[in-house]
């Protein structure tokens, strides 16, 4: 596996999602809302109750919020990786490109990085602005900065990677089956339900999204889940499948 | 450079290409003549190591194409220009070219030389920094070959490079076929426009799913072709052709009064077909000897096997 060549597929990749506008705004706006939106709405219910948010219902609150975070990781991959994968087959770019000295696997892992980065400094810098508006509405309440702290550091640098991860993959299978991106889209974002599922759970008190333990266990989850989709994503990618079997 | 023995390519019980055995010289244009269907795009996909074989063998410049280790220095010594001409439209004509260069491996300094040495053969360069998605589909085309090139590859295996092109762009394609021809480069044509294969090719391959006959252009017309023998009649009628119908002859085709008859051996056959005809009651004005036409040869092998 020579990462260069991997590489180079991702650099051409996100020129031509620089080129596409529609796939900027995907990356930029949604978490840039959601980023702006939590710490508004937090601002507002302050200063609008005059006995404000109690410090034990933010404490509760803020993790589940940061938990938005891997649901976008979840999203905002879709996109990268249908115009990358179904917007090649489309084109028919695959086939040259597969006619290079590149093994799947190269191949195969350029359009996961062209996938992954792009929403990660996404999703990081969308949560920086998230964490200091955050710290800035709730300081008066809580009396000290909530962020950042170790559980939305395994969030973000954890379970965030994993879920973008997984949405990759997800979408690289659902590609070898679909002959149009936006069929690709619409079912790549599927891979949304478990996390919401999860988020769900989480406000039901199943369990506890701002425990370490417990974001341990589901990050442990992930991982296997990942592995999972590697393995199917990496034998759906291969010469011979995508060139005769693909849709 | 390129050898087949016995490649065999089959998808379930559908067998695509069937026993091809065949040798492309060094520095050959070689054409691959064949139907819809015949297992040309097959072939060109197991020679670049695309698709897998699944009997017989292949070699590319002593390389064997089935081999794992081996694949990726066949790639690299191949440029290929598949029937789609799959470019990279938001990316401009340099960036496409550009890109492919990078995955083989070329240093910046050969990027930049191919580059402009192919974009200005095919009149392109002032349109490098134009995305390829605004090129018409000859534009297309040309640089799709250019990006087959930029590696400087010794072999060029192309899948119908000039299909769905207007006459214009595809004879300028085939003048830079031509081209190329005179670099001593090893080009692996695809296609199945006779015309062309007759115009460019140094040897012509006809498949229908199996071999059926490799030589030169003019080879292919005298040994498949045979000949035919044109008899030009007073006038035509049932009788006449009731009469010729009954030699042991080949096709017989009228056009008005003229009779056009596959014959194997007309210095023989024409005395007897003459007889005949005067028999009947017509009247012969001439009879010519014309050797079968190269889509003649093409037509009759293809037939053979459906």
């Amino acid at each position: 596996m020579r990462l260069s060549k991997s590489w180079i597929v991702a650099s051409k990749d996100f020129k031509v999602f620089l080129k596409k506008k529609n796939i900027i705004y995907s990356i930029i706006i949604v978490p840039l809302i959601v980023s702006i939106l939590f710490p508004v709405l937090i601002y507002f219910i302050e200063h609008r109750n005059a006995s404000g948010i109690p410090a034990n219902v933010l404490t509760t609150l803020l993790p589940a919020f940061t938990f938005f975070y891997l649901i976008l990781a979840g999203l905002i991959p879709t996109t990268l990786a249908s115009y990358s994968i179904v917007g090649e087959k489309v084109e028919k770019s695959l086939e040259p490109l597969l006619a290079t000295p590149t093994t799947d696997g190269e191949i195969l892992l350029g359009k996961g990085i062209s996938a992954f980065l792009p929403p990660m400094v996404a999703i990081l810098g969308g949560s920086a602005i998230f964490m200091g508006l955050m710290d800035l509405v709730t300081y008066d309440t809580l009396g000290y900065n909530f962020f950042p702290n170790w559980n939305t550091g395994i969030i973000l640098f954890l379970m965030v990677p994993l879920a973008t991860i997984m949405s990759v993959e997800w979408n690289v299978i659902v590609s070898s089956r679909v002959s149009d991106v936006r069929v690709a889209q619409q079912i790549g974002i599927l891979l949304i339900l478990p996390f919401g599922g999860v988020y769900v759970a989480g406000e039901i008190g199943i369990v506890q999204l701002g425990v370490a333990n417990d974001l341990l266990i589901i990050a442990g989850i992930m991982l296997v889940v990942d592995a999972i989709l590697l393995y199917v994503a990496k034998t759906t990618f291969r010469r011979e499948e995508i060139l005769t079997k693909w849709k | 450079m390129i050898d087949t023995e016995n490649l065999t390519k089959k998808f379930g019980d559908l067998t695509a290409v069937d026993n091809l055995t065949l040798h492309v010289n060094d520095g050959e244009v070689f054409g691959f003549l064949g139907p819809n269907g015949a297992g040309k795009t097959t072939t060109v996909r197991m020679l670049c190591c695309l698709i897998s074989k699944t009997s017989g063998e292949a070699r590319i410049a002593g390389y064997d194409v089935g081999k794992e280790v081996d694949s990726l220095k066949i790639r690299k010594l191949i440029g290929y220009v598949p029937d789609n001409v799959g470019l990279y439209d938001e990316l401009s004509a340099y960036d496409n070219l550009d890109f492919y260069g990078k995955l083989y491996d070329c240093t910046e300094e050969q990027r930049r030389k191919n580059i402009q040495r192919l974009l200005t053969m095919l009149g392109l360069w002032e349109k490098r920094n134009i995305a390829a998605g605004t090129f018409s589909k000859g534009m297309r085309q040309k640089l799709a070959i250019a990006r087959s090139l930029v590696h400087d590859p010794q072999v060029l295996i192309m899948d119908e490079p000039t299909a769905s092109l207007d006459p214009e762009a595809s004879k300028t394609v085939r003048d830079f076929i031509l081209d190329l021809k005179k670099e001593k480069r090893t080009i692996f044509l695809n296609t199945h426009n006779l015309d062309e294969a007759q115009r460019i090719c140094d040897r012509i391959a006809i498949l229908n799913t199996k071999l059926m006959a490799v030589g030169t252009p003019k080879e292919l017309e005298r040994s498949v072709g045979g000949r035919k023998t044109e008899i030009q009649l007073d006038q035509m009628n049932d009788t006449i052709m009731a009469a010729v119908k009954r030699l042991p002859l080949g096709d017989i085709a009228v056009d008005g009064n003229k009779l056009i008859i596959n014959v194997t051996n007309p210095e023989k056959e024409n005395q007897m077909i003459v007889d005949v005809i005067v028999r009947a009651g017509g009247g012969v004005q001439t009879v010519t000897v014309v050797g079968s036409t190269f889509e003649d040869a093409y037509l009759r092998l293809v037939r053979q096997t459906t």
